[in-house]
């Protein structure tokens, strides 16, 4: 998933109008200063950290401001920070407003009833988590009308706002859900949404872009998630690759044949290291940077688990074997293969040609995975 | 007619000149699926495995007589590829195309929906009835007519758990994969009764996975409407705890999605839950040895 900071959420906001306080980037000291001594950012203002992590405001991550000297030290501040384990690199500088009440409102998919979800609460500012369930509305949304005239009134009620401020709250609803369908959104979570006067102003922005969507955005290109070095090589490769702290290698075909194999280890005491997710390939040239990229992790053995379906035998035995060539003779680490399905016999015979057994039953693979591991170590 | 297919499914298949296309229209064949058509635009008059290509789905029906569809157009095309068969007339499409965004499946299952379509997948295996017909990818290697059925979330766990039922000896009546994507054509709760209603059908295996209600809304059906027996297998129980769909996710599904959380909602509902797959088979047959005892 695609996390966008507040500022690029904001910045979604904008496009479609989401109403916003006024404010903009720094990211220096002497870049913050600028801003409100040119006039840019009105004073007072707040000096928000761009993370991902939520909590700021508590982390003297969001700091107030009143003068250009104050500014410069909120900056400063900042700046030094590393916040829940982020360096940050960026400030968002925002006028303050004469807040009125806080509240919540966000769009996003509810997997059971297969419908977008609009929930709004009158209770924003804090943790939606933190909220009783009976102070949270969800408005399941048909996706071919969209959100509808009498849902707007429902959510109008649920926050408290009438005349001119519902009226603004139908603008802002129907902004919303125009970003939520047209950027592919998974998420997009307005907390606080605060009245001022008459208007709703989107004080925060959470928004998150669905990955399998980055085809039609690559406007996003640029961002991504935290990820080690070997998996952002993984990622690139299309490899789905995880890193634990165990010393058990697993390459394995599926999310949920992945899953069960880490679970079958677990039972017999294994501590499974990396894993990895072929996904349905039948390059032999994939199967073979995956094994590669696995070598590097340096695990202590290395169970391969594949049940071929789009994925053949075949394939993976002959990436696998042209792999095992290329790693050097010391950093070589046992093998215990379990490859079952399409092509199964064609695919244990190359293994076996290359000194290697497969074996059938999972349990049994799975044990001499975990021995041959402890053997080693 | 057993569950959703059977001799009379006459399959289309969407995208059968790309190689997965290819592939499995030979594969489907091979199961005894009356392969009738296939579409790819531009590439009418053309032939796959021995194959008419057409260019359209209306043609594809028209000349043919399709009545099913097997998707594998890529993610950018599969919504219109879709919701091409949906307004041709076919009223069974398994999708196994991956990475379709969320937001275009939203329109594919509700557009569907209102014409009486029902999709299986996206992201899936698809369907299969020993003996009858395979609409999708699952390999022909895994069955043996019998009278499980067995339905998941999984792709290749399936094939693991289906192939361990066939080496214990029993055989299954109709596997449907149904993909783990977050919004999907037919999720377990849609597919029970059909199951339920299924003649062919003594016990079903049910294959779940970590994260998501499914397993939970699955459990809930089972203890009100589903008079069969059940054996469960949950993947997941050791994962690291998974990436939460930011804080509004999480109020959604407060306080299920766990392994916990769905085995147990299972148990209570009566299921059999094996810890492993290989537990699986074991399960079934001792079911079914009691329910013949009855």
């Amino acid at each position: 998933m695609v996390k966008l900071a507040e500022w690029r959420g904001k910045e979604v906001f904008r496009r479609y109008g989401v109403p916003l306080p006024r404010g903009a980037v720094a990211r220096s000291v002497a870049e913050a200063e600028e801003l409100v001594r040119s006039g840019r950012v009105p004073l007072p203002c707040v000096v928000k950290a761009q993370v991902l992590a939520g909590g700021r405001g508590k982390g003297g991550a969001v700091r107030f401001a009143t003068t250009p000297e104050e500014t410069r030290a909120a900056a400063a501040a900042i700046l030094a920070l590393e916040f829940k384990g982020e360096k940050v690199k960026e400030l968002l500088l925002e006028e303050k407003l004469a807040l009125g009440r806080e509240l919540y409102v966000s769009l996003t998919l509810d997997r059971a009833r297969r419908v977008p979800i609009l929930i709004s609460s009158g209770r924003g500012g804090v943790e939606i988590e933190s909220v009783a369930d009976a102070e949270i509305d969800r408005q399941p949304v048909d996706p071919f009308p969209g959100i509808t005239g009498y849902e707007k009134r429902r959510a109008a009620r649920v926050l408290g706002l009438s005349g001119e401020s519902a009226r603004a709250l139908d603008r802002l609803l129907d902004a919303l859900w125009r970003a939520f369908e047209s950027e592919d959104a998974e998420l997009i979570e307005i907390n606080p949404l605060a009245t001022v006067g008459n208007e709703l102003v989107a004080l925060d922005a959470k928004v998150i872009i669905e990955d399998d969507a980055a085809f039609r955005h690559p406007e996003y290109a640029d961002i991504r998630d935290d990820r080690t070095p070997l998996e952002e090589i993984a990622r690139e490769k299309e490899i789905a690759f995880v890193q634990l702290d165990g010393n058990i290698g697993v390459i394995a075909n599926g999310a949920g044949l992945t899953m069960a194999t880490l679970d079958v280890l677990k039972e017999f005491g294994g501590e499974p290291g990396v894993f990895l997710d072929l996904g349905g390939t039948d390059d032999p040239k994939k199967v073979t940077e995956a094994f590669l990229l696995m070598a590097q992790a340096k695990p202590k053995s290395v169970f391969l688990n594949i049940f071929g379906g789009v994925t053949r035998c075949d394939t993976v035995a002959t990436g696998l074997v042209t792999a095992m060539q290329q790693v050097p003779p010391a950093e070589r680490f046992p093998l215990i293969a379990r490859i079952r399905g399409n092509n199964e016999k064609e695919g244990i015979e190359i293994l076996r040609a290359a000194g290697v057994t497969s074996v059938p039953s999972l349990k049994e693979s799975a044990q001499a995975a975990v021995a041959a591991a402890r053997g080693s170590g | 007619m057993t569950v959703l297919v059977d001799t009379d499914t006459r399959v289309v298949v969407q995208g059968i000149t790309g190689h997965q296309g290819m592939t499995h229209t030979r594969q489907m064949k091979a199961f005894g699926t009356q392969v009738v058509a296939g579409v790819t635009p531009g590439k009418a008059g053309s032939e796959v495995e021995g194959v008419p290509v057409f260019d359209s789905v209306r043609d594809a029906v028209e000349r043919s007589g399709a009545n099913a569809s097997c998707i594998f157009v890529p993610a950018p095309w599969a919504k219109d590829a879709l919701l091409e068969a949906v307004d041709a007339g076919i009223r069974l499409c398994t999708v196994v195309t991956e990475h379709i965004p969320f937001h275009d499946m939203l329109v594919m299952y509700h557009y569907a929906r209102s014409k009486g379509t029902r999709i299986i997948g996206p992201n899936c295996p698809g369907i299969a009835s020993p003996g009858k017909a395979k609409v999708g990818i699952i390999p022909n290697v895994v069955f043996r007519p019998g009278r499980v059925g067995v339905i998941s979330r999984s792709g290749t766990l399936t094939y693991e758990i289906v192939n361990g039922i066939k080496e214990h000896g029993l055989g299954q009546s109709t596997c449907i994969g149904l993909g783990g994507d977050p919004v999907v054509g037919t999720s377990f709760v849609d597919a029970l009764p059909l199951f339920e209603a299924d003649p062919e059908t003594d016990l079903l295996v049910l294959v779940g996975e970590i994260g998501g209600t499914a397993e939970e809304d699955a459990a809930e059906h089972i203890a009100h409407h589903f008079s069969k027996p059940v054996v469960a297998y949950i993947a997941g129980r050791s994962a690291p705890s998974g990436k939460r769909m930011g804080h509004a996710g999480a109020i959604i599904t407060r306080g299920k999605g766990t392994a916990e959380t769905k085995v147990a909602a299972l148990e209570a509902a009566g299921a059999q839950v094996a810890r492993f797959p290989y537990e699986v088979p074991d399960l079934v047959a001792q079911l079914l040895r009691t329910r013949g005892r009855r």
